[in-house]
């Protein structure tokens, strides 16, 4: 496999500090559980554990249907989270693209206006 | 040259794709403003843009073109298949207005995702590189997903519109991974690189591996077996204009894609050397017509069995594909044209089969159709002889050139199997002849049928029935354009 | 080097225990945590390889939206998953071979070793020294320009999602009434206020 990995670059030094952090994050963590786990009292029984609903048992599960308009919702994000991300490397690039670069993200910017345009008149952005 | 350049000179080739995207835009602002009460004016207006998009075409140039750094090509081959299906797409829609009215999902979006079809079929046409290739397909299937669910209210359809969905993206799956593949061995997604790359070379393991889940991803776009699951359900379920355009434009759009990517890159015309393909298409070609005719026996809905006859006709395409020379395409440009006709024929039939209760999918509701509308009756006859091959009607001449085309290049189990799975589909197809004719009447369907369907019935049996009068024109453009893939 | 490596194996360990516990997870939630662990990892194994912005994009866009949208269909439909997993023991030879197929497909493959690194001549653009242009910047020098095609093809793309997903699930309900602001504030006095003069010892 050592084909696959491309050699040493210096770039991989600028993420080093993203190392550590995941490296202190993840020891937090796991130390909190472990402390939690080690030094808490536990004595548990069945009234303790038993889920409690205002003094009822508990009536059914939990997990309660959401309305689909919250995936209308996360979908029309996604797509113009997508969009947004086609915009990075055009802002960084710019410079070096010309008037065409420019026209050609204003088009792709102008389609998506449409579907915006779209969304609004059609009130899938409102909340009733 | 500058890419400036490059795209003012792209531009004009890619004019009737360009009309189709801003005319789908205009018609959706349009839609949007007015209400679900333009759709009327929407849907001629889409047809419209499709008759302007077509005039562009035929505008385009009469040599091999290649635009956007050859990642979109323009030939006769791909100009001849883009009319095909934009004449299947607007044949559809136009037979869509009455049905979505009185079906009451008359929403302004249903003609504007048609045209967004189109116009990833005509991608899908032109497509000279896998990543044109696949913005194609998923232009086109994303649109035909949303269409086959379009009825929300009916069971059925989303259902239709689910499993198309997730079988759908399961073979985009399929189809990426061959891209990469073939990418990942070769360092490139152009056709004419791959073309220079790989006929002296010969295919490698992995690349034959890449191909194969190519030609995986694309089966399941033209149904072929074993990637047909989908279609029957889907058939049935799906909005009837919406089937009747499942199983012409899409078809046709992914053949054509399918020819030019074996042909193109795969095939190498100069050596005559058998392909590394043509098992894998003599394999399916067996497969589907084997199924098609058989599965097809036991169906009571008119939807599910031209799913399955769908599935045959498409096996007999693969047929003339597995032979691999001009001859082969000719072939399947011929059989594709005929093809076209034959279906929206039989969909304009199935889109009369009303009764006052609304739309029946029985063929047992045929009965007797002779006595109560004999001129319906007779042109449907005329559609199943033409289904079934028999002569001098079209459907005959198109299994005609296949069948020669492959017997040319030494295929004769595939030949046979063919000539007897067409045998074996005649009995379904006139099982349906018989009941119109000799069954006891059952109550008539709803007399005045819309004009425009009319019309289309009387045109597709009349070009079947006289066909021999358009063969010698059909055979020599087909034949001047399949020229241009070799 | 020695870090390297490690760090390659720490993710790709990841990242196949992960896809492993994303379907065998007891809980769908915690199948989409899983999920969120597994582009984690790969958006690490990315950037090893010196693609910064795929990276990213893994984090943002699958991360931040995709896996959202996965937690909401999992909460959005009823399903019983015990009752779905019954179904897994029959189903696992079907899954088994299917998986095992492609094992073998992949082993054909890789095993073949003839990743041909002369392939490369092909490619009309290379990708540069990451000391010379970044990353991103490279993939932006050509998405908008060389690639235009490909480009606005994907924004009809999301064109077509956008109008799928509106038709698919839009509904308005009946009945509903709106604070309309243009019209609060449109409002004349004519329209609120109505003088009438009442004689005295009349009354209305």
């Amino acid at each position: 496999m050592s084909d696959v990995i491309v050699e040493w670059q210096p770039y991989l030094l600028d993420y080093l500090p993203i190392i550590i952090f995941f490296g202190i994050a993840v020891a937090m963590g796991l130390a909190f559980l472990v402390l939690a786990w080690a030094i808490a009292p536990s004595n548990p029984d069945s009234e303790k554990v038993s889920a409690y609903e205002c003094g009822f048992n508990a009536f059914d599960d939990a997990r309660l249907k959401f309305d689909v308009r919250f995936y209308l919702v996360a979908i029309l994000f996604i797509i113009f989270d997508l969009e947004v991300a086609f915009l990075f490397p055009w802002a960084v690039s710019l410079g070096a693209l010309g008037v065409f670069g420019f026209w050609s993200m204003m088009v792709f910017l102008g389609i998506l206006t449409i579907g915006f345009v779209y969304e609004w008149k059609k009130g899938a952005l409102e909340w009733e | 040259m500058n890419s400036s350049e490059m795209i003012s000179a792209s531009f004009t080739l890619v004019l009737p794709e360009v009309f189709l995207s801003v005319g789908a835009m205009a018609l959706l602002m349009l839609g949007v403003f007015r209400g679900d009460r333009a759709t009327r004016l929407v849907s001629w207006l889409a047809v419209f843009l499709l008759f302007v998009a077509g005039v562009a075409v035929l505008q385009g140039p009469e040599l091999r073109t290649l635009a956007f750094g050859g990642s979109f090509v323009v030939d006769p081959f791909g100009q001849f298949v883009k009319i095909l299906m934009l004449i299947g797409v607007a044949l559809c829609l136009i037979m869509s207005m009455n049905f979505i009215r009185e079906e009451k999902f008359e929403r302004f979006e249903f003609p504007v995702l048609i045209v967004l079809a189109s116009l990833g079929m005509s991608m899908m046409i032109s497509a000279n590189d896998l990543i044109s290739l696949y913005m194609g397909v998923e232009l086109q299937s994303l649109s035909l997903y949303v269409l086959a669910a379009f009825n929300r209210d009916s069971l059925r359809s989303s259902e239709a519109g689910m499993k198309y969905f997730v079988l759908g993206a399961l073979s985009s799956g399929l189809l990426l991974y061959g891209c990469s593949l073939i990418y990942g061995f070769t360092g490139t997604t152009n056709f004419d690189v791959l073309r220079e790359t790989l006929i002296p070379g010969g295919l490698s393991i992995g690349l034959i591996f890449g191909l194969v889940f190519l030609l995986a991803g694309l089966a399941f776009k033209v149904s072929a077996v074993p990637f047909h699951m989908w279609t029957p359900d889907v058939y049935e379920g799906a909005p009837t204009p919406i089937t009747a355009l499942f199983s012409a434009a899409p078809k046709i759009a992914a053949m054509a894609l399918l020819v030019r990517v074996l042909i193109w890159p795969f095939t190498d015309v100069a050596l005559s050397a058998v392909p590394e393909w043509r098992q894998i298409i003599v394999a399916l070609a067996m497969l589907s017509m084997v199924l098609g005719a058989f599965a097809a026996i036991g169906q009571s809905n008119i939807k599910r069995l031209m799913a399955y006859s769908s599935i045959g006709h498409m096996g007999f395409v693969l047929l003339g594909l597995a032979a691999g020379t001009q001859e082969g395409v000719r072939g399947v440009l011929v059989y594709l044209t005929i093809y076209l006709v034959m279906t929206v024929g039989v969909f304009a039939c199935i889109l009369s089969m009303r009764r006052r209760e609304g739309m029946v999918e029985d063929i047992e509701e045929l009965a007797g159709l002779s006595r109560n509308h004999p001129l319906m009756a007779f042109a449907l006859m005329v559609l199943m002889f033409s289904l079934a091959g028999i002569p001098p009607l079209a459907g005959f001449f198109a299994k005609f050139y296949v069948l020669v085309a492959a017997v040319h290049e030494g295929l004769y189990t595939l030949a046979i199997v063919g000539v007897l799975a067409s045998v074996v589909s005649a009995y379904y197809y006139l099982r349906i002849v018989k009941i119109m004719y000799f069954d006891e009447p059952a109550e008539p369907f709803l007399s005045p049928i819309g004009g425009e369907i009319r019309l289309i019935l009387g045109a597709s049996s009349l070009f079947l029935l006289f066909y021999v009068v358009f063969a010698f024109p059909l055979l020599g453009v087909t034949d001047l354009v399949a020229r241009s893939l070799f | 080097m020695i870090i390297h490596a490690i760090t390659f194996y720490t993710f790709a360990t990841v990242i196949l225990v992960s896809g492993f516990m994303v379907i065998a997870a007891r809980n769908p939630v915690h199948s989409v945590l899983f999920l969120i662990l597994a582009f984690f990892n790969g958006a690490g194994l990315f950037v090893l390889l010196g693609a910064e912005f795929l990276a990213m994009i893994l984090v943002i866009v699958y991360v931040g939206a995709v896996a959202v949208l996965f937690l909401f269909v999992v909460m959005m439909l009823d399903i019983d998953f015990t009752q779905m997993r019954e179904g897994f023991l029959h189903y696992l030879p079907v899954g088994a071979l299917v998986g095992l197929v492609v094992l073998v497909e992949l082993v054909l493959v890789v095993g073949q070793a003839s990743v041909d690194l002369s392939a490369v001549v092909h490619a009309a653009h290379p990708t540069p020294d990451l000391s010379v242009r970044s990353n991103t910047a490279a993939l932006g020098d050509f998405l908008y320009t060389d690639f235009v095609y490909f480009f606005q093809a994907a924004g009809l793309i999301l064109l077509v999602a956008m109008i799928g997903a509106i038709v698919l699930t839009l509904r308005h309900r009946p009945g509903v009434r709106r604070q309309v602001i243009a019209d609060q504030v449109g409002r004349k006095r004519e329209e609120g206020v109505e003088i009438v003069s009442v004689k005295p010892g009349q009354g209305l």
